[in-house]
């Protein structure tokens, strides 16, 4: 029998807010333990959460982004379990009345294009971590990430391999980095994804029974750990078993998902209406504030670029592949006139050294306007390609203007045709042989006579001209 | 008469006039409660050192002509507010060592305000009974029968004002926290509307319904008291953002032509012979001061108790959740791992009602139980506030009985818990539908028990409260007795 697996995927993706979601602690990573915690998020007696807007603004955003329906009305329900990372005994979340709902994203996959749906996003806030010492027959709690914004992004039963639940994370990660949301940082867990997987026979409409699997804190461990629970889910079908209703983690290092806690051993959350907060309403005015100051988003933007700078979509892809490298792409486009070579030279010299340096584009110290000179200056033959892949790593190094560059290092091209004619009669002269050969048909000598050429003049000749000027030069029979 | 028994009306006027000196009421308070206290026994923790500071600064304050209506006022503080400095146990082992870091919001207005803090008062555990019988402190003694409760939550606070222990204190009213002890201690009690007074800092018992109330020897000084505490908050949601009109000014004013509902379902079996008696007196009172009391139906009112012991404890289980040993408060020693140390935690750190609840809760809302209790509850819930909503339409405020029965006897009904909960059928509604209410002292019992009356008013209303009250005390003009300790 052929089985056909179902896969949805729940995101949590923490937001970027200064501070936390019910109380003012700093939202920082990577602090003293315990020191971004106040009497609010260490869970006190008598103490009431307050609600950051801002965490709406950028549930509203993901929203908007992901062509949710937007509920004027949401609430806020507490999870109830019991856990030391979790002070209050309780996780505020949202349960009956989610803020958005319905939405979907395209994904693209090697099979084509298909549209996944999304159940609904919520707000919630994160829990503490524990900090295990194997020295230590005690365990510690950091609550500095209590508190911390997230929401949750509950995906349709729609993804069908793990190639497609990979793309899916991709194009939600792409968006909430590109809303400036989220950091997408999957090591530091500020976007995490758990699946639920079941499989049934082909044509079956009925869902299977479904394991949900955790630590998956990389795309790749996402796919690896999907296409590893679909092969143990047929196993266990092909040979007449039953898939058992469980949490499983999947461990990186052995390659396999391991059993975590039975169906039997599920919390029941026991979910009620938080009474400490109000219901959130979102007026007209509210929505239009986040709608009108939405960014293109990076399928729209790729699009653009396609036709607007006539790049290929690899191309554009590669440019879109993060706001401010498609703003910086984009600024030395429109300051150059010249897209194409923009974009050559982004994706080529730019990229490459920031990639070294492990820099991002906002780090750049080849700021648009220099590098859109430095394509001018190539443009009307100032410089040449050869002379501005120097000048690209000075401005680099250095962060001066190509000009500035150019005269310091003398770097102008020779666009005298007098200047450049003279130097090659004196290289011809110098090498009577060569000449005598190339006539006689050893056309490789070309090459030879270019270089002379350009050791002369310190490379700086115009090489279009130099061409020319030899090519003629050789040909005129004495 | 001595000072500590004096209201904060005529303390303040004395206070004004350089008669007296915060210092002087403060002593002969802290006086009365070296003499009386070993047998009411309001008090968990007294604060006679910071009390006499903060006396000296609000003399001080005075000589400079800053007296506020709250100057130099002893005022006592239920063990549920937390006070930054000052253990704040909620009358629970799990809380025994627990010193908050923080002021609750009303600690903040009352110290603004000049008063000076007693102590902090005993109560049941967590707010959960009627009798502060369930504190992990002991019982505290009602001062008119020292073999009698004081009546609870809030026992401690209305006993400390009964026996002149303070000049007025801090409550809480979940189901009636406040307005039945003031009924049984025979002093005024008011619970505000829900969202008037803020929550934050007062340790939560059930969410949806915890207000925080004055207990005063008379119904002006809760108006003064009510100027103190009232108002919005941003630390708590919950709270509103309604304007708070200056409580004072509705004292004095009569109550000519209005009209003052009579809840049928209230008059009902179960009301001792005795407080039926005084309560119909009090609606003769209500109509010589010139109102006309009208019939009116609160036909829901026979499901509040049973809502009420879904809701609360539902919310009490998850708001105790926090208490887990792990972060403050009470730890059980010698865990062998997490389980044990939670299970033997909260065995040891919460007594036998709060863990009742706490099942009772847990029970509600749990998977395949959620429909049928919480939610249903929810629904009537707001039927019940539906009942008094339309009742406010025909009426200017309702009056009820506080209890139905003066104080009883200490460990009378401890063994039963259904008993218990009966004492605050006429409060639990209230809570329920989120209105104000106070209970007045209205007579005696032959032997001597004080008997409230409960005046009920619609939302934000606690000037018309107020009003009625106020009318209603001077026309009736109560034989003032002292408890003799």
């Amino acid at each position: 029998m052929e089985f056909e697996p179902v896969i949805g995927l729940e995101v949590h993706a923490q937001l970027l807010t200064d501070t936390k979601i019910f109380c003012g602690c700093s939202t920082r990573f990577g602090a003293e333990p315990n020191s971004h915690t106040c009497p609010v998020c260490l869970g006190m007696p008598g103490v009431l959460p307050v609600l950051n807007k801002k965490v709406v603004d950028y549930l509203l955003k993901m929203a908007m982004a992901t062509h949710c329906t937007i509920n004027r009305e949401s609430s806020f329900a507490r999870k109830n379990y019991f856990y030391p990372d979790l002070p209050k005994g309780y996780q505020i979340s949202q349960y009956a009345e989610p803020p958005a709902e319905h939405g979907w994203v395209d994904i693209e996959t090697e099979a084509g294009k298909r549209r996944i749906g999304i159940t609904r996003i919520h707000m919630e806030e994160d829990a503490g971590k524990l900090i295990h010492d194997e020295n230590s027959p005690s365990s510690y709690v950091d609550l500095n990430r209590t508190g911390v914004p997230l929401i949750e992004i509950v995906g349709d039963p729609d993804i069908r391999t793990a190639e497609e639940a990979a793309a899916y994370l991709k194009r939600l990660h792409e968006i909430l980095v590109y809303l400036e949301i989220c950091d997408g940082n999957m090591e530091e867990g500020s976007f995490r994804c758990d699946a639920n997987i079941s499989l049934r026979p082909v044509g079956q409409k009925a869902f299977g029974t479904r394991a949900e699997l955790k630590n998956m804190n990389s795309f790749r461990n996402v796919q690896r750990g999907l296409e590893y629970e679909i092969k143990r889910q047929q196993y266990i079908l092909e040979s007449g078993g039953v898939v058992v209703q469980e949490t499983r983690l999947w461990d990186d290092a052995a390659g396999v998902t391991k059993s975590m806690r039975s169906k039997e051993e599920a919390h029941d959350y026991r979910y009620f209406p938080e009474p400490d907060l109000v219901p959130v309403h979102v007026d007209d005015k509210w929505l239009e504030e986040i709608r009108s100051a939405m960014p293109e988003l990076p399928l729209e933007k790729r699009e653009r670029f396609v036709s607007q700078y006539q790049i290929s979509p690899y191309d554009a892809g590669v440019l879109t592949s993060g706001r401010a490298l498609a703003d910086y792409f984009e600024e030395v486009a429109r300051l150059s006139g010249q897209p194409k070579a923009a974009a050559n030279w982004v994706m080529g010299d730019i990229l490459r050294l920031l990639n070294e340096d492990k820099k991002t584009v906002v780090e750049c110290p080849v700021t648009p306007t220099n590098l859109a000179r430095m394509i001018t200056l190539i443009q009307d033959g100032t410089i040449s390609g050869k002379m501005a892949k120097d000048i690209s790593e000075a401005m680099y190094t250095t962060g001066k203007t190509p000009g500035e560059i150019i005269e310091e290092k003398g770097l102008v091209q020779i666009t005298d045709e007098n200047a450049l004619a003279a130097a090659l009669s004196e290289i011809l002269a110098k090498n009577p042989d060569q000449v005598a050969q190339y006539r006689a048909g050893k056309d490789k000598l070309f090459g030879f006579f270019v270089g002379q050429a350009m050791k002369a003049t310190r490379g700086k000749a115009n090489p279009q001209m130099l061409n020319d000027l030899l090519k003629k030069m050789l040909s005129n029979q004495e | 008469m001595e000072l500590h028994q004096l209201t904060i009306h005529e303390l303040s006027e004395k206070l004004r006039s350089k008669e007296t000196s915060s210092e002087e009421i403060t002593a002969s308070t802290f006086g009365r409660i070296d003499a009386v206290e070993k047998d009411v026994h309001a008090y968990i923790t007294l604060m006679k050192e910071t009390a006499f500071a903060e006396a000296k600064r609000a003399d001080e304050a005075i000589k400079k002509g800053e007296c506020g209506v709250l100057t130099g006022i002893p005022i006592a503080l239920k063990d549920i507010v937390c006070t930054k400095g000052t253990l704040t146990t909620c009358g629970s082992r799990m809380l025994s060592n627990f010193i908050p870091p923080y002021d609750a919001a009303v600690i903040e207005k009352l110290r603004a305000a000049g008063a000076v803090f007693t102590g902090k008062t005993n109560m049941d555990e967590f707010a959960m009974g009627s009798s502060t019988e369930t504190s992990f402190y002991g019982t505290s003694r009602n001062p008119w029968d020292l073999e009698r409760i004081p009546g609870g939550s809030s026992g401690g606070s209305a006993a400390a004002v009964a026996a002149d222990e303070c000049i007025a204190s801090i409550g809480s009213d979940t189901g009636g926290s406040i307005r039945q002890p003031a009924a049984l201690c025979g002093v005024v009690g008011l619970k505000p509307t829900y969202g008037r007074v803020s929550r934050f800092g007062l340790i939560a018992f059930a969410s949806s319904l915890d207000q925080i109330g004055p207990f005063t020897k008379d119904v002006e000084d809760a108006a003064i008291m009510m100027n103190v505490l009232a108002g919005y908050d941003n630390r708590d949601s919950t709270s509103s953002i309604e304007e708070v009109p200056d409580y004072r000014q509705f004292i004095g004013k009569g109550i000519e032509g209005w009209a003052v509902g009579i809840p049928r379902e209230f008059f009902v079996g179960g009301l001792d012979p005795e407080v039926e008696k005084a309560v119909r007196q009090a609606v003769k009172t209500v109509e010589e001061a010139g109102a006309r009391c009208v019939e009116v139906s609160l036909p829901h009112t026979e499901y509040s108790l049973a809502v009420y012991y879904i809701v609360a404890p539902a919310e009490a289980s998850s708001n105790l959740a926090r208490y887990d040993g792990v972060k403050y408060g009470f730890r059980a020693p010698e865990s062998r791992d997490l389980l044990d140390m939670y299970k033997k935690t909260r065995s040891a750190g919460f007594g036998t009602e709060v863990k009742r609840r706490i099942m009772l809760g847990t029970y509600a809302l749990s998977s395949g139980y959620y429909d049928a209790y919480y939610k249903k509850a929810s629904q009537v819930r707001s039927l019940i506030k539906r009942d008094f909503d339309e009742a406010f339409t025909m009426c200017d405020a309702i009056i009820t009985p506080t209890t139905p029965t003066p104080a009883f006897r200490i460990g009378e009904k401890t063994g039963d818990p259904m008993q218990m909960y009966l004492s605050d059928l006429f409060t639990i509604s209230t809570n329920m539908a989120g209105i104000p209410g106070i209970s007045v002292p209205c007579g005696y019992s032959a032997s001597g028990l004080p008997i409230g009356v409960q005046f009920l008013a619609a939302h934000f209303q606690e000037g018309r409260l107020l009003q009625i009250a106020s009318a209603y005390e001077k026309q009736a003009n109560i034989e003032k007795r002292r408890p003799n300790l």
